[in-house]
């Protein structure tokens, strides 16, 4: 790829970055309620935890204080990973809401741009949201986080972006393909991704089919490398493995995402898919 | 240019076709869009596409614009493969659909500064040919600021021209654009177009019901029907051609060549409305 070709795709990539700024500033009370409901489901998971004390189910409230963490974290975590998985996952939703995916298609602009250009404001609008529902988590409840390992939660959080975009990008392929019902399916993976990923129990509760594909989830590393250093002081070091394995991932994902993408953007265009609006 | 120093075609279409499966229809039903379709322009022409609802006009733009792939035939623009080399074709056009599709709560400056960025411009860079290009249209100012939603069909579509035409394409493809316009909005878009052509020697296709404006900006018609080139002349010849004998209207040409007239579409489409149908 030539300069003035690389120039041209960094141009279009802040369009799509600044476009979806545009966006959520154009629906921003829709945003603020979402944000409202996020900040209440996190709440209630914290509340959860304090409730299977009151009710006897942890032995004379031991174990509370970690319970509560466990499922905090669980819960702020799928907050933020769920919506940068969303918003990638609906960048081909958004333009079929709007009517405007033709126009979009045939700008002289790389799909890899387009998807990721969606993506990384999505990484950037998910950290902001996610820092306010810590925030209002903090302010809630008495968390004990003296053994965290902010640097190792860090480094895990950091690798995490990887495997996620590329499943967003996979599963934009659904409202590509499916105009009428893409978007239900996309919903339908989330939901998958959020019963067998451990974001409020371990792994070992599901049944043995279930944990095969908590095995190949990306997000169950993802949970459980910051459970351990924000639980039990998993340090950089300590985590490097499983940030090698999310980057691994993310390199095996982003790639498979785009390549089937392409592949799915031909057959839309040869079966005339891009023209409804569903 | 080609190898023998000659400026290629702006579009060379050569036996084209394209079914598709009607929405509802079970697998196996197609229905012919494009059928064996040719159609060669020059660059810098003017030409106009014109055709009943469902006559293939606008799956021939789609074609054009890369958005959907031939099942047979070659298209090539300004001697680019349409299907081989679509980004290389992405950046030389240019289009604008009969609906205006942006995202209706941002601004129209907000639809206009991203649309800028997809064709490697900064906003800023594109601000004065916008702001020309609106005054000449006969949109205000002030309209840049307010969300698409709160403008008129008529701006909408202003507003959509002047995104085509900040992208410096070398073809344009319009598509209907003057489609439920108000008289005025209809007359300013389509003077538009004329001076597009005549001062800026863009090549334009403009697929459109309105035989009139086809007559009044085009030296070239083509009609389409059913799929198939059913002519493609000026329209002098066109109301000359047939029996031997002249017709007053283009109209009257059409009737004569494909049996069926516009009036007859409308009537139909109001029926279909009638029972639930419509397109």
């Amino acid at each position: 790829m030539t300069v003035s070709a690389l120039r041209l795709e960094a141009t279009a990539f802040i369009g799509f970055f600044e476009r979806q700024k545009n966006l959520y500033r154009r629906y921003w009370l829709w945003e603020v309620i979402w944000l409202l409901y996020s900040v209440v489901t996190v709440l209630s998971v914290g509340y959860l935890a304090s409730g299977l004390s009151s009710i006897g189910a942890l032995h004379r409230g031991e174990g509370l204080a970690e319970a509560q963490v466990y499922l905090l974290v669980g819960a702020l975590l799928w907050q933020y990973l769920s919506l940068v998985f969303f918003e990638t996952a609906f960048a081909i939703v958004w333009e079929r809401w709007e009517g405007t995916i033709e126009y979009t298609f045939m700008a002289p602009v790389r799909r890899v741009t387009h998807l990721l250009g969606c993506a990384c404001f999505a990484l950037a609008y998910g950290l902001i949201r996610a820092a306010i529902i810590l925030a209002a988590m903090l302010a809630a409840f008495h968390l004990d986080l003296d053994r965290a390992d902010f640097g190792g939660a860090a480094l895990v959080l950091g690798a995490s972006t990887f495997p996620v975009l590329g499943l967003g990008i996979l599963t934009s392929i659904l409202p590509l393909l499916y105009p009428e019902k893409g978007e239900q399916m996309a919903f339908a993976v989330q939901g998958v991704l959020l019963l067998v990923s451990g974001v409020y129990y371990p792994l070992s509760v599901l049944p043995v089919w279930l944990q095969g594909l908590g095995v190949i989830s990306p997000l169950t590393y993802v949970l459980q490398g910051i459970r351990t250093a924000l639980l039990e002081h998993g340090s950089a070091g300590q985590l490097l493995p499983v940030a090698g394995l999310l980057t691994g991932m993310g390199a095996v994902l982003i790639p498979a995402g785009l390549v089937l993408f392409t592949l799915a953007e031909r057959r839309a265009k040869r079966l005339g898919l891009l023209k409804r609006t569903g | 240019m080609n190898g023998n120093g000659t400026l290629p075609p702006a579009i060379e279409v050569r036996g084209v076709s394209k079914s598709f499966r009607p929405e509802g229809e079970r697998r196996g039903m197609q229905k012919r869009a494009l059928d064996q379709v040719d159609l060669l322009m020059r660059a810098g022409e003017l030409v106009a596409v014109v055709g009943l609802n469902g006559s293939g006009k606008s799956t021939l733009l789609r074609v054009l614009a890369t958005l959907t792939t031939p099942d047979e035939g070659t298209v090539r623009v300004f001697g680019h493969d349409a299907v081989r080399e679509s980004g290389r074709v992405r950046r030389l056009i240019n289009r604008v659909s009969v609906e205006a599709s942006f995202f209706k709560e941002m601004s129209a400056w907000e639809n206009l500064s991203y649309a800028a960025r997809l064709y490697g411009r900064r906003g800023a860079d594109v601000r004065d040919t916008v702001l020309t290009v609106l005054r000449r249209l006969g949109l205000a100012r002030d309209a840049l600021s307010r969300p698409m939603k709160q403008l008129s069909r008529g701006q909408q579509q202003k507003v959509a021209i002047a995104r085509s035409v900040l992208t410096t394409p070398n073809l344009l493809l319009l598509d209907e654009p003057t489609t439920g316009l108000d008289p005025r909005s209809k007359r300013e878009v389509q003077a538009f177009i004329a001076e597009l052509h005549s001062g800026g020697g863009v090549t334009v296709l403009l697929s459109t019901h309105d035989l009139v404006e086809a007559e009044a900006l085009c030296g070239r018609i083509v009609v389409i029907d059913r799929g198939r080139i059913a002519a493609d002349a000026s329209p002098a010849e066109l109301r000359g051609s047939g029996n031997g004998h002249a017709v007053p209207t283009l109209e009257d040409a059409f009737l004569r060549m494909t049996g069926r007239s516009f009036e007859q579409e409308a009537e139909e489409a109001g029926e279909a409305a009638g029972e639930g149908g419509g397109e």
